[in-house]
């Protein structure tokens, strides 16, 4: 396959960027969207110019450390992980945009790499549940329902990738924080920290520069991991629970 | 049975020298393990935890520990010590420490809960542990690690880590990896992930907390060693951060090592792109031993590569041997057809035809090698790869057949999706391709029975360390070692340690820490200095190729003689010719990378003499000169009872300076002695 790609190319958080145009040849079906990249920095390192920066790191689709637009949607045309796409998806001859997720929680570093470590610090604020090493009864203590642990499981796939943010025209979390409040929330274990965990990771969401939701949809319809919108009603009631209990 | 071993040339001659296969290496006094306390096994690691002094909570806060690496290991360690009350600093290269390569483990974690009541037990983890590991791991620290298995299942559950579980609401389990007992706890196909996002919110509620300090996309490039003899201690690390390029010093009362495994010095591996030797080859170099690196675990159901173009290698569940058949053409000339024309008389069950009792569920070792046996004969299938097809056929119509196609969508769909997706094919209608490939090192910084290493106050836990499997690991028990040793082995020791330290009195500018810092200074500078023709990646290509040819499945010495002298001549063209652009004091990829294919080029060389010197079959991996008649393996108890412990020697004189490599290593022998379980000889015929 011959390709054209339009990439985004920043020196650092200060420069203004731009897209530059690169022709790729030759490249082969099986490979991935990364391993195209791979190629394509090879042959500039070649050329004396520098390669493109971008993130990946398990390249299966598991660490969430990929993520890129692809010709506007993000991770690309398929439901999967940037670094899962192949190039069959693609056809020859086509002109591919490839820019970094686009929000203000998530400053660009350079080329397509950007911070998101505002997730962090949403976990840091009450994404977790507080059960020091040591501490803790026999497994079989406290039986979990098996929906309530398979709904749990579900929420608990996400990967924190920033996909949800970058497609969510608002740039909103809350895909990603519903999902971990529905995780922690299913399970007997978190309960006496749910109305605090709410409470404080939307707070620090927004603190954040995240924009609220307007049930847009787009940020289930980009996961990788098919988080389903209803996590986000999950969150708001949840929130509205606490808020009545005076948290 | 007869034993092929060759003498090796001039190596029983040499060795009243004290110099092996022509200088090589050499051989030092032996090492020991003088931290587990006597007395029976059972009672063992209680006692160490009672005699092991204490840390005044008032004090804790004074103490700092830097523990580099956010996987299991790394972070289950950090968010005890944490709670503790102790002042940490986590590192990790990754935007997030929950992106640590732990996350991708699939099939889960062994522990002796017994919940099935199938008499599973801690006694008996702790024999199929040291047997799996082929007689070549500590009884003692195996036995611990059995013994805790149970009590992270324990905390998991606390955390919130989402189990499988039954209808009833109590925790499933399986058998996994071929043994007899179902002690695996799952979550679904992304164990690893879960387990550490379980770990990932504990250590940010840490960080929230205000006793652990977070620092992502940081590399630690260098350890800060201070004082000589007895007073040798490890204080403090080199770290660049990676968005902005500054170098940074870090000091501390104790530093651990989670840094992962170093499986990627054969460049294609199941590993995550950036698990890289650095952090413990850096260690090594500054005298911390390094214990069997050449035991690699090479896992038999990876998809296989498809091209030159190939980045990285994916793993599909071992599950699938359970109702796939594994064959190949019987002629070469078939190898291109498609599978479904060729007739059953002309395909090769070769594991069903040469292990009729275990078939298609031989150990991983075994499934490895006879793959590759039948490509190397030219029997392979799938595209053509430098000179041959790499791969076999892993069919499921036998199972579709007997099974209906519903049930095997229900046992194995989301694998043959994942299957689907990345080589385009459809494994309903046309067998699935497999191949090996390596996917985890048992090899790793020598420690003793409290995790420390050979320089006091560097502790080693997780994959870093070579402590718990021996020659080869059984399935789903790294995530048990790595979790073992974060949240209940390694907070335990160090507190030892810290209790007893002397204050450290050094600062930013004295001796040590200025001379590690110049170090790391000087090799950066150097990196981009050199503007040769060459990416750092063809040279980790070329690398990998020479490591997996002679230095993977099979070994011979004539084989790993070879591997040496090339991988020596790739280093000498490596620091003459690599090309890295850019500049050191902004996020610069190939500067990160080049600095750890630098180390996997000395990693490589000593795996390779390790390789050599142990001239027996052992665990994962198979010695041509030391098999038994019918051509399996054998292993030596009376000459390698032991694990080899290996000490860096600086290169000498005129070659000293950045990229001078290494001079020859020095051989420790740790004697492992089996008290409380027999040797045995594995036979799978
Ligand atoms: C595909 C796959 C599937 C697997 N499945 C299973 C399974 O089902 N069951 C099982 O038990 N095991 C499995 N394993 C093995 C297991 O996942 C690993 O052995 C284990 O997770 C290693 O954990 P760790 O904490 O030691 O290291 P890692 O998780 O590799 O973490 C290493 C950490 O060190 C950091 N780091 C490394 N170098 C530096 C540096 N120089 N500076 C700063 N930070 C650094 C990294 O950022 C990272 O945070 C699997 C492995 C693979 C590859
Ligand atoms: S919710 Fe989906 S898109 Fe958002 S971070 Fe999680 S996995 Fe990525
Ligand atoms: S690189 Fe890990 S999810 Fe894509």
């Amino acid at each position: 396959m011959n390709l054209t790609l339009k990439i985004w190319r920043q020196s650092g958080p200060q420069d203004k960027g731009q897209f530059v145009t690169y022709r790729v040849s030759d490249i082969s079906p099986d490979m991935s969207f990364l391993e195209m990249l791979d190629v394509l920095n090879e042959e500039l390192n070649a050329k004396g110019e520098e390669p493109i920066a971008f993130d990946s790191d398990c390249r299966e689709g598991i660490c969430g450390m990929c993520g890129l637009m692809i010709s506007g949607h993000a991770h690309g045309p398929e439901k999967t992980t940037t670094c899962q796409l192949h190039m069959r998806s693609f056809k020859d001859g086509e002109t591919i945009t490839v820019e970094p997720w686009r929000a203000e929680a998530f400053p660009i570093v350079r080329d397509l790499v950007v911070d998101r470590g505002a997730f962090d610090r949403i976990i840091q604020s009450g994404g977790f549940i507080s059960a020091n090493t040591g501490s803790a009864p026999d497994a079989h203590a406290a039986p979990v329902p098996k929906t309530a642990a398979d709904r749990a499981f579900m929420a608990a796939e996400c990967i924190g990738c920033g996909a949800c943010v970058a497609a969510c025209p608002n740039a909103s979390g809350m895909l990603f924080m519903g999902a971990k409040i529905t995780h922690l929330g299913e399970l007997p274990q978190g309960q006496p920290e749910r109305d605090a965990r709410v409470v404080s990771m939307v707070n620090q969401h927004d603190h954040e520069g995240f924009g609220g939701c307007t049930n847009i949809g787009e940020c289930s319809q980009a996961c990788p991991k098919g988080i389903p919108q209803d996590v986000i009603s999950q969150l708001n009631k949840d929130l509205r629970t606490a808020l009545k209990h005076g948290r | 049975m007869t034993d092929n071993t060759t003498n090796p040339t001039g190596s029983s001659a040499d060795s009243a020298a004290g110099s092996f296969y022509g200088g090589m290496y050499t051989e030092g006094t032996k090492v020991a393990d003088h931290k587990a306390p006597d007395g029976p096994i059972d009672k063992k690691w209680t006692r160490r935890k009672f005699e092991a002094a204490l840390v005044n909570p008032a004090n804790r806060r004074k103490m700092s520990v830097i523990i580099v690496g956010t996987g299991l290991a790394g972070g289950a360690a950090a968010a005890t010590l944490g709670e503790a009350g102790y002042h940490v600093k986590s590192f990790c290269f990754q935007d997030s420490p929950r992106r640590a390569h732990s996350i991708a483990a699939q099939g889960g974690i062994n522990a002796a809960k017994n919940y099935k009541e199938d008499g599973d037990s801690i006694q008996r983890l702790f024999y199929d542990t040291v047997k799996g590991g082929d007689y070549r791991s500590r009884e003692t620290n195996v036995y611990r690690l059995a013994e805790v298995s149970a009590n992270i299942i324990d905390q998991c559950v606390a955390q919130g880590v989402p189990f499988a579980r039954e209808y009833g609401g109590l925790l499933d389990n399986r058998s996994f990896g071929g043994v007899q007992v179902s002690r695996t706890f799952y979550a679904r196909g992304q164990t690893g992930q879960q387990l550490l996002i379980g770990a990932y919110q504990a250590l940010e509620r840490q960080v929230a907390a205000g006793t652990v300090e977070q620092f992502t996309r940081h590399e630690m490039l260098e350890v800060i060693v201070d004082g000589e003899g007895e007073e040798r201690r490890a204080r403090g690390i080199i770290v660049r951060d990676l968005v902005t390029g500054e170098i940074e010093t870090h000091l501390a009362d104790a530093v651990v090592l989670a840094s992962g495994g170093y499986g990627n010095v054969f460049f294609l591996s199941t590993n995550a792109m950036g698990s890289n030797v650095t952090a413990t080859w850096r260690a090594h170099r500054k005298g911390a031993y390094m214990a069997n690196p050449c035991y690699t675990q090479i896992h038999p159901t990876c998809i296989p590569v498809s091209g030159e173009h190939q980045s990285k290698l994916t793993l599909m569940s071992e599950s699938l041997r359970n109702d796939g058949r594994i064959w190949v053409p019987k002629n070469r000339e078939d190898c291109d057809k498609d599978p479904r024309q060729i007739k059953e008389e002309d395909r090769d069950y070769y594991l069903e035809r040469i292990y009729p009792a275990f078939g298609n569920l031989v150990p991983r070792d075994i499934a490895s090698r006879q793959a590759k046996n039948v490509c190397d004969e030219g029997r392979g299938v799938g595209p053509v790869v430098g000179d041959f097809r790499r791969g076999v056929y892993l069919d499921f119509a036998d199972a579709i057949k007997r099974l209906g196609r519903a049930a095997v969508e229900e046992k194995y769909g989301n694998l043959f999706d994942m299957y689907a997706r990345i080589t385009g094919e459809n494994p309903y209608e046309t067998p699935m391709r497999i191949y090996p490939a390596v996917h985890y090192v048992m090899g790793g910084l020598w420690v003793d029975y409290d995790l420390q290493s050979s320089i006091p106050g560097l502790f080693v836990t997780g994959e870093a360390n070579f402590s718990d499997h021996g020659a080869n690991r059984l399935g789903a028990s790294a995530l048990m070692q790595g979790l073992a040793d974060g949240y209940f082995v390694l907070p335990n020791t160090i507190r030892d340690y810290l209790a007893k330290v002397p204050p450290s009195t050094l600062k930013e500018d004295s001796p040590a820490v200025v001379e590690a810092r110049k170090a790391v200074e000087e090799r950066t500078e150097r990196f981009l200095a050199i503007n040769g023709e060459r990416s750092v990646d063809s040279f980790h290509r070329e690398l990998g190729n020479i490591m997996w040819e002679y230095c993977g499945m099979e070994r011979s010495e004539e084989g790993l003689l070879k591997a040496i002298d090339l991988i020596r001549g790739l280093r000498e063209e490596f620091w003459r010719n690599v090309r890295v652009l850019g500049s050191a004091d902004t996020l610069n990829q190939s500067l990160e990378k080049a600095g750890r294919v630098a180390d996997f080029l000395e990693l490589g060389e000593l795996m390779c003499i390790d390789a050599l010197h142990r001239r027996e079959s052992c665990g994962g991996h198979f010695r041509a000169e030391s098999q038994t008649e019918d051509g399996e393996a054998l292993r030596h108890d009376d000459e390698f009872a032991y694990v080899a412990a290996w000490e860096f020697t600086p290169p000498s004189g005129e070659q000293e300076g950045v990229g001078a490599g290494m001079g020859t290593p020095v051989l420790h022998k740790e004697d492992l002695v089996y008290e409380f379980i027999e040797l045995k000889q594995r036979s799978y015929k």
